[in-house]
């Protein structure tokens, strides 16, 4: 790929794809590791026209990025575990309003204040359910700092297209570690902007009806629709209400609008795969670790392939069914207990033949982790 | 080329991590090469053990870390304490007799540079200390050449320490005697 080419940590991958995709406005409160993805738009925001505004505390932050959004602009923020905890109130209420948004959380260690000066990927089922109630979620994540930049993107592209919050789950070592990135030209890569109705100024514009093909155009809140916006079940005004067929169908819609698009939300980076007795799936910092080992069995002539994972949620479940039933083992790498390992359990034919090899002391899960645990389970020993 | 593995260590405040970046940086923009910069450090803004790993390769660099270097910087006797036997056998670790009393029966070659005493007798400002550094650590490890690694210092420096930085650059490189 052709363009400017700079040295950068993951986390200034991140800024620089929050604003190749058009973000205007952040609002945060710093914490490690995500700290520098706020220090570096505080700099770089103002000088674009934007916003940026450090909030009085995480909670403020979330609620800052859904006015804002609202409004008009392209919102992100930035948190690790503890933040992320704070936010999932307010990431339920995006969720509900259709509110898109963009939260980047940088795993450390957890629970509570936990590691935070160190890696982990734990927070991939509070991804998922840290908000109450029923609801669809898109997750993303990236193993190098061309794909943050990238899945960055992505994530807003996501956001604007669906009218959801999307979560990016980095961890600790691709936010800290610095590696090339090459910023294509504005244009190489597709930005979405908002749809926005075209209803006229004085006319009933419904925020809530759906059109044909799910999506649903947005008025800048404040400007020339008047409409109600609430975390309450609602209808197509906005207002609250408690109809069951229309509380029925408002659920199915949060959850269809997402769930059903696999093929727009769902990334995944495939390798030596076709012929690959033993599969390895993994995301985020341990696909690195990985793909090393991938590269050091097929030197010695063992079916190793790499399954990546670029979205974790929704979860993948066709490819990763595609490519791990047709394996004789599938081994999970991942940094806590086994969180994605219960998901590619549910997902595959044989339950039975998925491992997890996981490390959970906040350090790099080590190529020497995952040969072991390959060995082990291929019955050559440890 | 074969895939060189650095760390850089000492403690917080010396430029341990900076170094690291800057000989990345000069790999990636001034050589084309593929290189990877982590860190690993405590909660605290100075002072703690830092370091700081670097890989240069021109193949694409998967695990990040450095487990066994070829070439290991320490700057201070917690960080060599801590680090001098992850080295490879046969490989190289520069210290700084000021700061480090090595341990004679080292299986690594052993290069005793005084960079804190030369830099505040030359130039008197030991903010430069990483810098000269890396004059020494091109000079000892030809992984890149010199011009590219002064270039990337120069780009991450404010222009008004250019002449300084420049110049400590120069007294680290002249320092090793080859």
């Amino acid at each position: 790929m052709e363009g400017k080419v700079k040295f950068v940590q993951g986390n200034e991958a991140c800024v620089e794809g929050a604003l190749y995709a058009g973000c205007n406005f952040f609002a945060g409160y710093p914490i490690t590791p995500s700290t520098e993805v706020a220090e570096l738009l505080a700099s770089r925001l103002p000088k674009g026209g934007g916003k940026f505004i450090q909030m009085e505390d995480e909670i403020a932050s979330m609620c800052a990025i859904i006015g804002a959004s609202l409004t008009g602009s392209k919102t992100l923020t930035a948190t690790s575990g503890p933040g992320f905890s704070l936010k999932q109130e307010a990431l339920g209420y995006a969720i509900m309003a259709e509110i898109p948004c963009v939260i980047v959380n940088v795993q450390r260690g957890g629970p509570s204040t936990g590691n935070p000066t160190h890696v982990a990927q734990s927070d991939v089922m509070q991804a998922r359910w840290g908000t109450h109630g029923d609801h669809s979620i898109v997750a993303m994540t990236a193993s190098n700092i061309q794909d943050i930049f990238e899945i960055t993107i992505d994530a807003f592209n996501i956001a604007e297209t669906f009218r959801t919050p999307v979560i990016l789950l980095f961890d600790e070592v691709v936010g800290h570690m610095r590696e090339k990135l090459v910023i294509p030209e504005q244009g190489k890569i597709p930005v979405i902007e908002r749809l926005r109705t075209s209803v006229p100024p004085g006319t009933d514009y419904h925020p809530y009806l759906p059109r044909t093909d799910g999506r649903l155009p947005m008025s800048d809140f404040g400007g020339e629709h008047r409409y109600n916006v609430t975390g309450l079940f609602h209808d197509m005004w906005g207002f609250p209400s408690e109809k069951p067929e229309l509380v029925h169908n408002l659920m199915r819609h949060l959850i269809d609008k997402i769930d059903t698009h696999p093929n727009q939300i769902c990334k995944t980076k495939q390798y030596f795969l076709d012929d690959a007795e033993t599969v390895l799936v993994s995301y985020g910092a341990s696909a690195r670790t990985a793909m090393e080992v991938m590269n050091y069995s097929r030197e010695r002539e063992r079916k190793v392939g790499l399954l990546e994972l670029q979205t974790l949620w929704p979860f993948p479940r066709e490819t990763v069914a595609k490519y791990c039933d047709q394996a004789k083992r599938v081994i999970v790498v991942e940094m806590n207990m086994g969180q994605v390992m219960e998901q590619v359990k549910a997902s595959v034919k044989y339950p039975n033949h998925v491992f997890l090899c996981n490390r959970y002391d906040g350090t790099l899960i080590n190529v020497d982790d995952v040969k072991n645990v390959l060995r082990v389970i291929e019955g050559r020993g440890f | 080329m074969e895939k060189h593995k650095i760390v850089f260590s000492g403690s917080g405040g010396q430029g341990v991590i900076t170094a690291a970046v800057i000989l990345a940086e000069a790999a990636v923009i001034y050589e084309n090469l593929h290189a990877v910069q982590t860190q690993s450090y405590g909660p605290e803004a100075r002072g703690g053990a830092t370091r700081s790993d670097v890989v240069i390769s021109d193949t694409q660099i998967n695990y990040p870390k450095v487990t066994h270097p070829n070439l290991l910087v320490c700057l201070t006797q917690e960080s060599y304490n801590k680090y001098s036997n992850i080295v490879l056998p046969g490989g190289l670790i520069i210290t700084d007799p000021r700061h480090v009393v090595p341990n004679v029966n080292s299986d690594s070659i052993i290069k005793e540079l005084p960079l804190y005493d030369t830099v505040m007798e030359k130039l008197g400002n030991q903010i430069v200390l990483n810098v000269c550094m890396l004059g020494a650590v091109i000079k000892i490890l030809p992984v890149l050449k010199p011009e590219s690694v002064l270039k990337a210092v120069i780009d991450r420096v404010n222009p008004k320490f250019k002449d300084l930085n420049t110049k400590a650059f120069q007294l680290g490189y002249d320092m090793v005697k080859k």
